[in-house]
């Protein structure tokens, strides 16, 4: 096990195009570090020179206290899991797990006992003897599982492992992933551009745009204080009201009249911008104290919730959760109010958490 | 569950039931149509190669018989002996010129296939820069017809010495076949994932052993195909051969069957035969591999 610090890590392809503009992680020894941002934002580059498959052009990787930039990935202790799993067709799922063992040229003793061994803790025993095409995805995702941790690598570095598994199984396997990574305490870096699965698996969650580490925090850091307005609609569904809002009178005023509670510390003479979630935000009676006049523009009945979209006069339509008990219809007149703490203020200009 | 084309479009068959009687006959007439004109276009196409298959096992009476003989001539195999035996018993100059063309052709699609396949594959994996541009340059080296450059080829090879010699068409077939397996190749390996090397790389492989161990048996098929054409091109080529080959020694059978026509008399019982044993080898050849020609042809074409 060890930890995985990367710095300066600065990567441009021939042909002109850069992936990761500078990206600096520090990931814990044991911990499950996910990476997260859409497609083209440098995460998957960034965890393919962890792993040696890509050569960075600029910056440092260390993996535990060895510098592994000039190492090949086989040297570098580590195992992959792909997002299409890279089972080799020819071989059965026995010899795709024992594959990385002989490549090392350990006793064929010991590869079999570490093959049952991570059989059993997969649940493969059934498998051993099919070939990849005789596998349902969900099984071939397991089987790339047992083949990663056959190795006992310092660090398992997973490339969007579940996106091609459907609905159902990928909450399973989530879990599997989860409980794996707990029992066996190994480092984990799992790229994602599901923000559902980043906030259910990671410790901890970086989020990556345009090649640049926007944020780095535990899930509940990220969800409650976005770093930028772009963690802040990249994170949660549905996503963060962004309320273009003045100081006065000692509150954040939005249009429509809505009202807001101030962070301490506000800067002047900018355009700020509030960050609310849905859940922060009450549909009420119309007329209710302290609330603002609103009319319901859609309900979508979800079963534990319902989402309301409100127009408040504000210009932008706002995102009300509500427990499934609330009764509105789509043109209601209704009252909408805030019923939250204060929420994260951004300035405009630099899209950046001000207060 | 699968449904079958018939199952899951009932509607046509239904509406030709209930069309009018004269809407359905017009339909009878429209296929008696069809099918006469698909009989004597496929009489056009293959009478020729008939006649030469028909040639080439008649007496030499019949061939030049007025009116022509359809069906009852004597049948002999004389002419397929002349195509390999010679007239003092050894073996003939036809069969030497078979044999050239079996090593030429064999040889440039080797050469071809060694060349191609591993760039195919830097062109599929890596980044590069100008890539597409790179690509279509070498894709139009293919747009030119070959006559226009045999001549100053023939003034080079005049040069290097590589004139009249199996080498030098070995060298100019490589070159015409190796963009064409680049091209071809490369969509094969695009259609096989990346990370099996990647996966082996991990588990201790250079990229080369990763490429070699894992990604090249899956790309067989795709060879087979790719070769098969560069096989046919090589085999029936017929300008560079003419130009820049002389002696009987080096000559290929294209050039070599050409040149039983013309003089004073055509032995078209021998030009028959030799044409017939010329066209086997690439229809067993095609025959073969026929299932992957199929696949090289139309990849890329529907995107998945």
């Amino acid at each position: 096990m060890a930890g995985i610090e990367v710095t300066n890590l600065h990567k441009r392809y021939p042909d002109g195009t850069v992936a990761v503009e500078q990206v600096d992680l520090s990931i814990k020894e044991g911990e499950l570090f996910v990476m997260l941002g859409p497609s083209g934002c440098g995460k998957t580059t960034t965890l393919r020179a962890m792993a040696g498959l890509e050569r960075q052009t600029s910056g440092d990787i260390r993996i535990g206290t060895t510098l592994v930039n000039d190492l090949p990935p086989a040297e570098r202790d580590i195992a992959m899991v792909f997002q299409f799993y890279a089972l080799y067709p020819h071989l059965r799922t026995r010899d795709n797990l024992a594959f990385p063992l002989r490549a090392e040229g350990l006793p064929e003793k010991e590869v079999r006992e570490r093959v049952a061994e991570a059989s059993r803790m997969m649940q493969l025993d059934a498998l051993l003897d099919r070939r990849p095409h005789r596998l349902s995805g969900g099984e071939q995702q397991r089987v790339a599982l047992a083949r990663a941790l056959v190795r006992r690598p310092q660090a398992f570095l997973m490339d969007e492992p579940l996106t091609n598994l459907d609905a159902e199984l990928r909450a399973d396997t989530r879990t599997e992933i989860k409980h794996l990574q707990a029992q066996l305490g190994t480092t984990m870096v799992y790229v994602t551009h599901d923000q559902v699965e980043a906030m259910s698996l990671g410790h901890r969650i970086a989020i990556l745009n345009k090649g640049r580490v926007e944020q780095v925090g535990t899930p509940l850091e990220v969800y409650d204080r976005p770093a930028s307005l772009f963690c802040a609609s990249f994170i949660g569904s549905p996503p963060m009201n962004l309320i273009e809002v003045e100081v006065s009178e000692g509150a954040l005023r939005g249009p429509g009249g809505l009202v807001l509670p101030p962070p301490p510390g506000l800067p002047r003479d900018r355009t700020l911008v509030a960050g609310v979630r849905p859940e922060a935000l009450e549909v009420t009676n119309a007329g209710t104290e302290g609330s603002v006049a609103a009319r319901v523009v859609s309900a979508e009945a979800l079963g534990d919730e319902i989402i309301y979209v409100l127009d408040h006069g504000g210009g932008r339509d706002l995102r009300v959760r509500m427990p499934p008990t609330a009764r509105f219809a789509t043109d209601d007149s209704v009252g909408l109010r805030h019923a939250g703490g204060t929420p994260p203020v951004y300035d405009l200009s630099t899209e950046e958490l001000v207060a | 569950m699968a449904i079958s084309i018939d199952e899951a479009v009932p509607a046509p068959a239904q509406a030709a039931e209930d069309a009018p009687a004269g809407r359905r006959r017009g339909g009878t007439a429209r296929r008696v149509i069809e099918v006469v004109l698909l009989v004597a276009l496929a009489v056009a196409m293959l009478f020729p190669v008939l006649w030469m298959l028909e040639t080439s096992i008649k007496e030499n009476r019949d061939v030049y018989a007025v009116p022509a003989k359809f069906f009852n001539f004597d049948f002999t195999t004389i002419h397929y002996k002349d195509v390999f035996v010679g007239r003092d018993g050894g073996r003939s100059d036809l069969s030497g010129s078979f044999l050239n063309s079996v090593i030429v052709a064999g040889a440039s699609t080797i050469l071809a296939t060694v060349l191609g396949v591993p760039a195919a594959w830097a062109y599929s994996r890596f980044t590069l820069k100008a890539k597409k541009d790179q690509l279509f340059f070498i894709l139009s080296t293919r747009f030119m017809p070959p006559v226009v450059v045999v001549i100053p080829i023939f003034l080079m090879y005049r040069e290097l010495g590589l004139i009249d010699s199996k080498l030098g068409l070995v060298l100019i077939y490589a070159a015409f076949n190796v963009p064409f397996t680049i091209w071809m190749m490369k969509g094969f390996v695009d259609e096989v994932p990346a990370e099996y090397e990647d996966a082996a790389m991990l588990d201790g492989y250079t990229r080369l052993q990763a490429f070699r161990k894992f990604t090249l048996p899956l790309l067989v098929p795709g060879i087979a195909a790719t070769a098969v054409f560069a096989l046919i091109f090589s085999w029936n080529e017929f300008v560079f051969a003419i130009f820049l080959t002389s002696s009987q020694e080096v000559r290929t059978a294209p050039p070599a069957i050409a040149g039983l026509i013309g003089g004073t008399t055509v032995d078209w019982g021998l030009v028959a035969a030799s044409a017939v044993v010329f066209a086997l080898p690439v229809l067993v050849f095609a025959f073969l591999v026929r299932k992957h020609l199929v696949a090289g042809v139309t990849l890329g074409a529907v995107r998945r």
